[in-house]
């Protein structure tokens, strides 16, 4: 398991740097940060200074040498835009994202799981044909669009909830959060249901799926024969045995969550890091950029081998194998 | 079953607490919204619009501008205009949010500091050499040699407090390539009508009235406190306004202006904006980068005033921009000295002319030529593109279309890559010399298109010393006049500015889009 574990933390390095290096290649065709950076007055020989202080004249090769040997020390430089610490930056981003992320795992894990194994166990009800049919707007629709409808249904015409906006934080010290407050609650209410959608019905007809196979096994009829209660049969031992390929995609999707944030991040104006992203992107803030695409990268791997730790611990054949 | 009902009853009760509407509060709150949030409070450190416009709530600088843009004394109550420098009274009785008191020398660090080598201000600094205590309350900027325009070019030099920046260590702005942020990035201290009270990046930033601030009976506002948050996605900042959850939103896009009209106790007010939009053609080089032909064919006027002739602009007006623009033959809005009604009436709409000329010019036949166009610059810029590639299309001209963001656009004129591309100008200092200077004079920092007519080179010198104003207007007219003529740019439209707001605020609308507080009243 130790071996594992190592191999796959070596695999996880070859890994960020190959992101880090593509990302930074992308980096030279999003166009020239100094021409956000002063205002039109600058000379051309200002913005030609400015450019050569930053280091952008030196060849992407260097820069990027220049990133690596800084990153190692924990030092990712100073936001362009904002001119400050990036890491800070991100730090101070990232509870409103974690927490958003959180709530939207949340909500697309109860009611993904919840009605993935009723409409899987009653599959010809018309509640369960129901379900599926308007689940199939959580896929198709884009996430922007769903996250405007809400805004409009519940902030503009029913005037619930607010359109957008963290709401009131509470600062712990080491962590602002907005899930201590009923402000806060009403603020994330839309934008995580809005990031959950996706997911929700991803795991809702995976689980489905795989509840139908499971319940046609001879184990279950056995269950059955031996007279267990439906409650058991249905959350004991069909549901376990759905678990191994809805882990994977949970996993994989938390980081999906992530990445999907950064849009629902834009149409709710949550302050996390998914809208420093898009604001980065604008401003071609390298800085942010670099920083951010490594901090994703590690993300994933991590939640990687958190899910091959989870195999073991759910299908024992696994380890044994 | 007991378990479940008492659940049921927290649930609704919580619900209940959810959709509770916010108590409203006696004091006159103004709360807005536009795309960015200010980027950092040093008011010298980014020349950008929503940092300038928050840092002028809380700084203030020697003259100032009112909604109509009229100069209006500030931190000076007068001044003086002289041959090697103007003389300027300072208000007296100022104090800074933080208590110090504000005078002379407060003026002389603030010119140092914004001609710092870090400041983004330096540009607009350079007009003042040096500056001279004469007492307390009186200095003198010194100028290398007369300066008709001066009072012009100091409204956006705020003045900071001397004592308050070298305790902090920030006598200097932030350099690009420092390691690290300094104090004056989150932390302020100006004489101006607002002081900051709490301040969270991108998402809040609540400021109080100055309780001492002098201007308090001399303006009419009667905000007592202001709330910032930035919304960067269009259609959300719309729908914080229709939900009243914001009075004010200085940027709404012109597709929503109609609904938001219609809705009850919303306005949109709407003014001609100090701004242009135009094409610049490269007449310079020899031979174009993006073109089929051996030779440059911008050289010839005529196929110039083709282009000009080609471009229906009133179409561009109605079907691109919802009505909302100013058609023209200029590249410097009314507003601006130099902008006049015969000046600005745009050249005709007339393809068989233009088909005419473009055949005399010996291309009957057309060309092919790379239009470079921003994407997310100014109102509509990509669409405005697509008509015209269309409508240069008539005349023979095949366009490729390039249309990215800014950061690429920007950089092609810069560099000078372009043959042909979009540009927008603003003037703040209302003054045709600004775009002289950097337009249309030979080697101007923003003319990538080669022009360089003689008279008007030396008409840009002439008209920074020219001190009998009579005089100096008509060298600008002159110039404008040849620069009609010569058509080194095709003009388009003036972009209008539309703010959208609650019907119980009076807010001024000012056309270089600058919020002034001081002037909003809450009914």
């Amino acid at each position: 398991m130790l071996f594992f574990i190592l191999r796959r933390l070596a695999q996880s390095l070859l890994v960020m740097a190959v992101v880090s290096a593509i990302s930074f290649s992308l980096f030279n065709f999003l166009g020239d940060p100094v021409n956000n950076m002063v205002g039109q007055d600058a000379t051309r020989e200002q913005r030609l200074e400015i450019r050569d202080k930053l280091g952008l004249n030196d060849p992407i090769l260097t820069q990027y040498a220049r990133f690596v040997g800084n990153a190692v020390q924990g030092d990712f430089g100073l936001s362009y835009r904002i001119r400050r610490p990036v890491d800070e930056l991100i730090m101070e981003r990232l509870p409103a994202t974690i927490e958003l992320v959180f709530v939207s795992a949340i909500i697309a894990l109860v009611f993904g799981i919840g009605l993935g194994v009723y409409t899987g166990i009653k599959r010809n009800s018309w509640v369960s044909r129901a379900i599926l049919s308007v689940s199939l707007v959580g896929v198709s629709l884009p996430t922007f669009i769903i996250g405007i409808t809400l805004i409009y249904l519940f902030a503009v015409i029913l005037r619930w909830l607010p359109s957008s906006g963290r709401g009131g934080t509470v600062d712990l010290g080491w962590w602002q959060t907005s899930l201590l407050t009923v402000d806060g609650w009403r603020a994330i209410i839309l934008p995580a249901i809005t990031l959950s959608l996706f997911q929700l019905t991803l795991i809702l007809r995976l689980v489905r799926a795989e509840m139908l196979e499971v319940m046609r096994t001879d184990y279950i009829k056995f269950a059955r024969a031996r007279g267990l209660s439906d409650r058991s049969i249905y959350f004991v031992h069909a549901l376990r045995n759905t678990l191994v390929p809805v882990i994977t995609v949970i996993g994989l999707n938390i980081g999906g969550l992530i990445a999907f944030s950064v849009i629902t991040e834009t149409v709710f104006q949550w302050p996390g890091t998914g809208l420093m992203f898009i604001q980065a992107v604008d401003f071609v803030d390298v800085p942010i950029m670099a920083a951010y695409l490594v901090f994703v990268a590690l993300l994933f791997v991590f939640i990687n081998l958190v899910v091959d730790i989870l195999y073991f611990v759910v299908d024992p054949r696994i380890w044994l194998g | 079953m007991k378990f479940s009902g008492t659940l049921a009853m927290a649930l609704s009760a919580s619900a209940l607490g959810l959709m509770a509407p916010v108590a409203a509060s006696a004091e006159n709150v103004l709360r807005w919204t536009s795309q960015g949030d200010a980027l950092t409070l040093d008011p010298m450190s980014q020349n950008e619009g929503p940092t300038n416009s928050m840092n002028s709530m809380i700084y203030e600088s020697l003259v100032s501008r009112d909604p109509a843009l009229k100069l209006i004394p500030e931190l000076a109550v007068s001044w003086e205009p002289g041959p090697d420098g103007w003389t300027f009274k300072l208000r007296e009785g100022v104090k800074f949010h933080d208590g110090a008191d504000f005078t002379a020398e407060d003026v002389v660090f603030s010119f140092e500091r914004a001609k710092a080598e870090s400041s983004d201000f330096k540009e607009q600094a350079k007009a003042v050499s040096s500056v001279e205590v004469i007492d307390d309350y009186t200095v003198k900027l010194l100028t290398d040699g007369p300066n008709p325009i001066l009072a012009n070019q100091l409204t956006s030099i705020n003045i900071m407090d001397k004592g308050w920046a070298e305790a902090h260590n920030v006598a200097v702005p932030q350099d690009y390539a420092a390691e690290e942020e300094t104090y004056a990035v989150r932390n302020a201290n100006g004489t101006g009508p607002f002081i900051v009270a709490s301040r969270a990046p991108e998402e809040l930033t609540v400021l109080t009235a100055n309780p001492d601030w002098w201007g308090k009976e001399v303006f009419p506002g009667n905000i007592d406190k202001i709330e910032y948050r930035p919304i960067s996605n269009a259609a959300t900042r719309v729908a914080a306004l229709l939900s009243g959850e914001v009075d004010f939103v200085i940027d709404p896009p012109l597709q929503d202006l109609e609904r938001i009209k219609a809705s009850d106790g919303l306005k949109v007010e709407t003014v001609a904006q100090i701004r242009s939009i135009f094409f610049g053609f490269d007449q310079g080089v020899d031979k174009l980068r993006s073109s089929d032909l051996e030779v440059n064919p911008f050289k010839d006027a005529k196929v110039r005033e083709a282009f000009n002739l080609a471009i229906d602009k009133a179409a561009i007006q109605r079907v691109v921009m919802e009505g909302l623009s100013f058609p023209t033959a200029m590249i410097t809005p009314p507003g601006v000295l130099g902008n006049t009604p015969e000046l600005d009436e745009p050249y005709g709409f007339d393809v068989s002319k233009a088909k005419a000329l473009m055949e005399e010019a010996g291309y009957a036949d057309g060309f092919s030529v790379q239009l470079d166009c921003p994407n997310n610059r100014y109102i509509n810029d990509e669409k405005i593109c697509q008509a015209t590639v269309a409508m240069l299309a008539k005349i023979g001209v095949k366009v490729k279309l390039d249309a990215v963001p800014k950061a690429q656009h920007f950089p092609k004129i810069q560099k000078r890559t372009s043959d042909f591309y979009m540009l927008g100008w603003g003037v703040p200092t209302l003054d045709s010399h600004y775009v002289f200077a950097y337009l249309l004079e030979k080697d101007g920092s923003w003319n990538a298109t080669g022009y360089d007519n003689p008279r008007v080179n030396e008409i840009t010198q002439l008209i920074t010393a020219e001190t009998d104003l009579d005089k100096r207007t008509a060298l600008i007219d002159e110039a404008w006049h040849l620069v009609k003529a010569d058509m080194p740019y095709l003009p388009l439209h003036h972009q209008v500015i539309a703010w959208a707001m609650a019907e119980g605020f009076d807010i001024p609308i000012a056309a270089d889009d600058g919020l002034r507080p001081r002037f909003v009243v809450k009914k």
